[in-house]
């Protein structure tokens, strides 16, 4: 047993209202008390584990229609339903018997988001909880919980969560008399961005370089092991325990049409007051950044943002009356993402702000497709000497031609994702990159964002 | 076109294994094979075991290289390439020694908001070691890495794998510098 974190947390989880029905508190209870995580508070306090009692008195399939009846969208970026991934996975037939696997993704690594970390530190319960019940509705024997290699004292919290609930009986042989085994097995990674794609969790699981995969086969076919395998993020899965507690109609019933329950948004830069706030589907974006997190922080106006992770196109202050959804985001060319909002204030260099961006997706490109390895290479090449006086003429049209030659001609996202700042900053500030370009110089007055000692 | 950056030195030697620095010790302690061992029936297939035995070997010879390498190839009897490919694919695995106390800042977008990369220069000075070296007393190594996960609370330091330092500021920089000196925080690999 390694160590479980100890120290005071000072983020903001919680705001004047939170809690009612109009701000339903589904995923962060008892978030910023580090005693919370225990299963005899989870289970006194939450509700915890009622869920999985009504699921088991359930059929399978049962669950799993509660599921899709509730609408609710993977939470860790594409926003794909989630009742309807579950259906995915093959049936058994009399001449095969299909081992199966249920895989979360814990691989949090999308610069501005950090709401995993807040469900696995606060409530690893409901994330186990989740589990249990997707282990259920898909009759897997075996769950896995892939966290990033960073989080090594959230690995140990959750072998010790895991313990409980097996000395509780909700995990192991015969769960709660229903005559179903089910356990649960952590798998820490190690320092790897594209181990969030889900593939390339998998490769990363079974013990190789986290390489994505050749899609078909999909994992509902051929996944962890070769076996058939489900991957959901943990905020799905959390949501999963809520949706049978209260039924999915009620679950559908927050949120907007599409886009149902409540998510949690994840806001830094710079706003007054960072944190993870839930809210339901559909809320404006000027309310989460100006009125629970405070507005500018600096006192200056806010140029951009950054609406879901690092890897959605940007938007900016015209945008503020943007709902945060799945389907609105996309409509103004950007997506939800995984529900980080980087805030960024008119002091920020655009140039600078996409140069860190590129550099980070260079890093991170496992260098499997050309495109991707040698494009976000060139990227960051071409960036950097825009930014640091030397940029040419003709500078902006390389980098149009570059990102069409990558957007969309990889084996994963991560190429896309690279492309999505950029041309989303070229678009909406050209004028800043022009204003490099010419003079050589900056167009803003803010703080550096990279350092000059830079090296990976 | 031309060329941005600088064209690659060619003193690069050929084979994989002679770029690798070695380690002091050439086999892993008993304790460690055993607990190796221990993990080679944990997961559904015995190659899944790569990543957490190269953990275990990294803290046991205090970093990733070809002995650590070719010793969880050979306790778990798997190819040593496999092994290379992995411990050189992951950034945790280092293949050359760090410090007691490897310091490694958030420097992404969000963290670099909130002065991020001007802390890690900061902690560069104040340490008197650049990146990728570590000091000649063996105590510390820096490195800036990616994302956290931290970026409500940043910037982020974390120090050894461990648990992480957050709303980093000047003051609070030297409060965990001292902390390590005083030896209040676990070395690396314990």
């Amino acid at each position: 047993m390694g160590q479980i974190r100890t120290k005071p947390d000072s983020q903001i989880y919680t705001f004047e209202g939170f809690g009612t029905d109009k701000f339903p508190n589904f995923m962060l209870r008892g978030a910023g008390n580090l005693r919370n995580w225990h299963i005899h508070n989870y289970e006194q306090r939450h509700e915890g584990y009622e869920g999985l009692r009504k699921a088991l008195k359930m059929e399978p399939t049962a669950v799993t229609g509660e599921v899709k009846a509730s609408g609710l969208r993977g939470r860790g970026g594409a926003g794909f339903p989630t009742g309807l991934k579950w259906t995915f996975m093959p049936k058994d037939s009399d001449e095969r018997k299909h081992t199966r696997y249920v895989v979360c993704n814990a691989d949090e690594g999308e610069p501005g988001t950090f709401k995993d970390r807040a469900i696995m530190e606060y409530n690893p319960h409901q994330l186990i909880e989740g589990m249990i019940i997707a282990g259920w509705a898909m009759q897997c024997k075996q769950g896995f919980i892939y966290v990033r290699g960073e989080f090594k004292w959230l690995v140990d919290k959750l072998d010790a969560a895991i313990q409980e609930a097996r000395d509780a009986g909700y995990l192991g042989k015969n769960i709660l008399g229903t005559g179903w085994d089910f356990d649960l097995l952590t798998y820490r990674g190690a320092g790897a961005y594209i181990c969030g794609e889900e593939t390339a969790l998998l490769n990363s699981m079974e013990g190789r370089r986290g390489e994505p995969r050749v899609k078909p086969p999909f994992p509902a076919t051929k996944g962890a092991y070769g076996q058939p395998t489900t991957v959901n993020n943990v905020e799905t899965l959390a949501s999963v325990p809520v949706i049978l507690r209260i039924g999915g109609a009620a679950y559908a019933a927050i949120g907007t049409p599409n886009n149902t329950g409540t998510r949690i948004f994840g806001v830094s830069g710079h706003v007054k007051r960072p944190g993870l706030y839930e809210l339901p589907l559909g809320t404006p974006m000027d309310f989460l950044v100006n009125d629970l997190a405070g507005g500018c922080s600096t006192g200056r106006k806010i140029k951009a943002i950054i609406p879901g992770g690092c890897s959605a196109p940007m938007l900016d202050a015209a945008d503020f009356d943007c709902p945060m959804d799945f389907d609105a985001m996309k409509a103004r060319g950007t997506m939800a993402g995984s529900g980080g909002v980087i805030v960024m204030d008119e002091d920020v260099c655009i140039v600078e702000a996409v140069l860190r961006l590129t550099r980070f997706y260079a890093h991170e490109s496992c260098g499997q497709c050309t495109p991707c390895r040698e494009g976000c290479n060139w990227l960051e090449m071409v960036l950097h000497r825009i930014e640091h006086g030397e940029g040419k003429p003709g500078d902006l049209e390389l980098i149009a031609s570059l990102t069409p030659r990558i957007n969309l001609r990889t084996l994963c996202p991560l190429g896309d994702a690279a492309c999505g700042p950029i041309d989303s900053a070229l678009q909406k500030f050209r004028h800043e990159f022009e204003h490099h370009i010419e003079h050589k110089t900056c167009f803003v007055k803010g703080a550096k964002l990279t350092s000059a000692m830079g090296v990976h | 076109m031309n060329h941005p950056l600088p064209p690659e030195t060619s003193d690069r030697p050929l084979a994989p294994g002679q770029r690798l620095a070695h380690s002091p010790r050439a086999t892993l302690s008993a304790d460690c094979v055993r607990e190796i061992e221990a993990l080679a029936t944990k997961y559904p297939e015995k190659l899944a075991a790569t990543l957490p035995a190269l953990y275990l070997a990294q803290a046991d010879l205090g970093f990733a290289g070809l002995e650590a390498m070719k010793e969880v190839a050979r306790v778990l009897d798997i190819p040593e390439g496999h092994v290379f490919g992995v411990a050189t694919f992951y950034t945790m695995f280092h293949q050359k020694p760090v410090g007691k106390f490897h310091m490694q800042v958030c420097t992404n977008l969000c963290c670099a908001l909130r002065g991020g990369a001007k802390l890690f220069e900061k902690l560069c000075a104040r340490l008197a070691v650049k990146p990728g070296e570590v000091s000649p007393d063996g105590m510390w190594s820096v490195e800036e890495v990616e994302c956290l996960g931290s970026c409500g609370s940043g910037p982020c330091l974390q120090v050894n794998h461990e648990v992480y330092d957050e709303f980093l500021d000047t003051a609070r920089l030297d409060a965990v510098i001292s902390a390590c000196r005083q030896g209040n925080v676990p070395v690396w690999g314990k």
